[in-house]
């Protein structure tokens, strides 16, 4: 029998497979294809002060081995999370959640982390300083060392449970933008969000997206984001939520072995719904295949 | 409800030089309303494709698709006896119970597909059914026969004026001699609109809009309503005049 257990911040998670924000909602849709307590936990929408309906449409365009999206972080905003949401999930989902958070200010990732720091059934706050789909937000305050530090120092002064920083790969230096934000405090690192990316529809001679670029995530950025994990885990002593083109057991293990103590899984479940049902039934099979009893061992095994 | 499954191929043919008819047979029970949708993966492509159900049985159902990329044409090439991976029982589809006793079914292309099993359920209800169904061209006409053998009153319209009337669905309707009191439609966004403002009853109008996921997870698909935000293929594609915001 192996252990699939691996600990973020002192929580015990059953296994490593959390459901990565903005592909699971607020797991509502997956309830009715399987029981998500199968997970290790999941990571809920992009919440952030206000309601936000997003980006205008098309905001999904397809590409080889992944796709591009630009929803803009649509969310019913932290009160009805709180008021609606987060009740609701209580009934389908029994264990604690990530909470993933969003801003267009420091105050503002200041108060929607403290608001849901008070929540009982939030384990890690999530705090996304990376989605490329708004402007005078999100992604700016996650390309500069600096900026990135502010944000995680602002939280942590008003929040009590861990905090995690999703980070963005477009960067020319991600490694200097983590060991910032464990300088200022963050209890742990998300990495990657999704890469800038772009189609066209070369028949009407426009971009494919509304809002012409969007985040490129899929099969395809998993290298990049072994790399990425990789480098960070190596030159930061906090814990690692590897993330970015996972889409079977086997990637979940070489995530691990890169470095990550846990792994989301994003646009796999996009496509297909059991996608984190498989990874989770398939991980104590690639253990045994591979000779691994406990999953804990191997994080960051390649040096 | 929603539920994923495998279907074999019993049927694959074209009925115009790009619209073509697939029946699958395979578990239908999660298909509970006309104007619903399945998702179907295929090889080698990263995203589902979202077709919507034409006609439907105890063990088959049949969709109609338009090749319009590489997906589609995939689609095209296969053979009898191979199997699709299906999300199914998308979307809620039409209201039936909100018809009155004389309707309207409005079609737009690869938009007359839903409308077939919509008729077949209204005049199972014992109302009255007529059936716009507006083309570019002759060439591009299907199913205007399969929909007069069920008893409907059929009117063809072509843009280029080679079948029917010449001109938009919209045409049809102001010749005057359509009598309806709801609508129900699916087709081209501009279309939608039309009939929209040419209309002075209420009825169901289906969109279509670029999906990740097809089940509500993603947030793809989103669009404003006058009661609030909806996805197109969660709690759409079918909205209700009455929330329509243009």
């Amino acid at each position: 029998m192996v252990d699939t257990s691996v600990v973020l911040s002192g929580w015990q998670l059953d296994n490593p497979v959390i459901p990565a924000s903005g592909t699971f909602g607020f797991g509502n849709e997956f309830k009715d294809f399987y029981d998500i307590n199968i997970l290790g936990t999941f990571s809920f929408k992009g919440t952030t002060k206000e309601p936000r309906f997003g980006n205008p449409t098309p905001r999904i365009a397809e590409c080889t081995a992944g796709m591009i999206n630009a929803v803009g972080l649509q969310n019913p905003g932290i009160d009805e999370v709180i008021a609606k949401e987060l009740p609701r999930m209580k009934e389908y989902f029994h264990k604690p959640v990530i909470a993933n958070i969003s801003g267009f200010s420091l105050e503002e990732y200041a108060y929607c982390c403290e608001r849901i720091d008070k929540e009982e059934q939030v384990g890690i706050i999530e705090v996304n300083v990376s989605c490329p789909n708004v402007r005078h937000g999100g992604m700016s305050f996650g390309t500069s060392p600096e900026a990135a530090a502010e944000v995680t120092r602002a939280v942590k002064a008003v929040t009590t449970k861990p905090v995690y920083i999703k980070l963005s790969p477009n960067v020319t230096d991600i490694v200097s933008i983590a060991k910032a934000c464990e300088v200022a405090g963050a209890d742990g690192l998300c990495l990657i969000n999704t890469l800038l990316g772009m189609r066209i529809d070369t028949m009407r001679r426009k971009p494919v997206i509304a809002n012409t670029m969007g985040g490129f995530s899929g099969a395809a950025i998993f290298p990049l984001a072994v790399r990425m994990v990789y480098q960070v885990a190596k030159a930061c002593s906090i814990p690692v939520i590897g993330c970015g083109g996972v889409e079977t057991a086997s990637d979940v293990i070489e995530m691990m072995m890169a470095g990550a103590t846990a792994v989301e899984v994003g646009a796999a479940n996009l496509r297909d719904p059991y996608a984190s049902k498989k990874i989770v039934e398939g991980l104590p099979v690639e253990m045994e295949r591979l000779g691994i009893e406990r999953l804990q061992d191997i994080i960051g095994i390649v040096k | 409800m929603y539920k994923n499954a495998i279907y074999t191929i019993l049927e694959n043919r074209p009925l115009t030089d790009q619209v073509w008819r697939m029946v699958l047979e395979g578990d239908t029970q999660w298909i509970t309303r006309p104007g619903q949708f399945v998702n179907i993966a295929l090889e080698g492509k990263y995203l589902r494709r979202p077709i919507s159900v034409s006609d439907y049985d105890e063990r088959t159902l049949t969709i109609i698709y338009k090749v319009v990329g590489e997906g589609t044409r995939q689609m095209s090439k296969m053979q009898v006896g191979e199997e699709l991976d299906l999300l199914t029982g998308l979307g809620n589809g039409f209201d039936t119970s909100k018809a009155a006793p004389k309707n309207l079914l409005v079609g737009g292309g690869v938009g007359v597909p839903p409308l077939y099993n919509l008729a077949k359920k209204l005049l199972a209800e014992g109302r009255e059914v007529s059936v716009v169904l507006g083309f570019n061209t002759a060439a591009e006409v299907f199913y205007a026969e399969e929909f007069a053998a069920l008893g409907c009153r059929v009117v063809v319209t072509t843009v280029d004026g080679s079948q029917g009337v010449k001109g938009f669905v919209t045409t049809a309707l102001a010749e005057g001699d359509l009598a309806f009191d709801y609508f129900f439609s699916c087709g081209p966004l501009p279309m939608l609109k039309a009939l929209y403002d040419a209309t002075e009853c209420s009825g169901q109008l289906s969109f279509e809009e670029r999906m990740g996921c097809g089940f509500g997870a993603c947030m793809g698909c989103s669009c404003k309503t006058k009661y609030g935000n909806k996805r197109i293929c969660k709690e759409g594609p079918v909205l209700l005049k009455e929330e329509v915001i243009w």
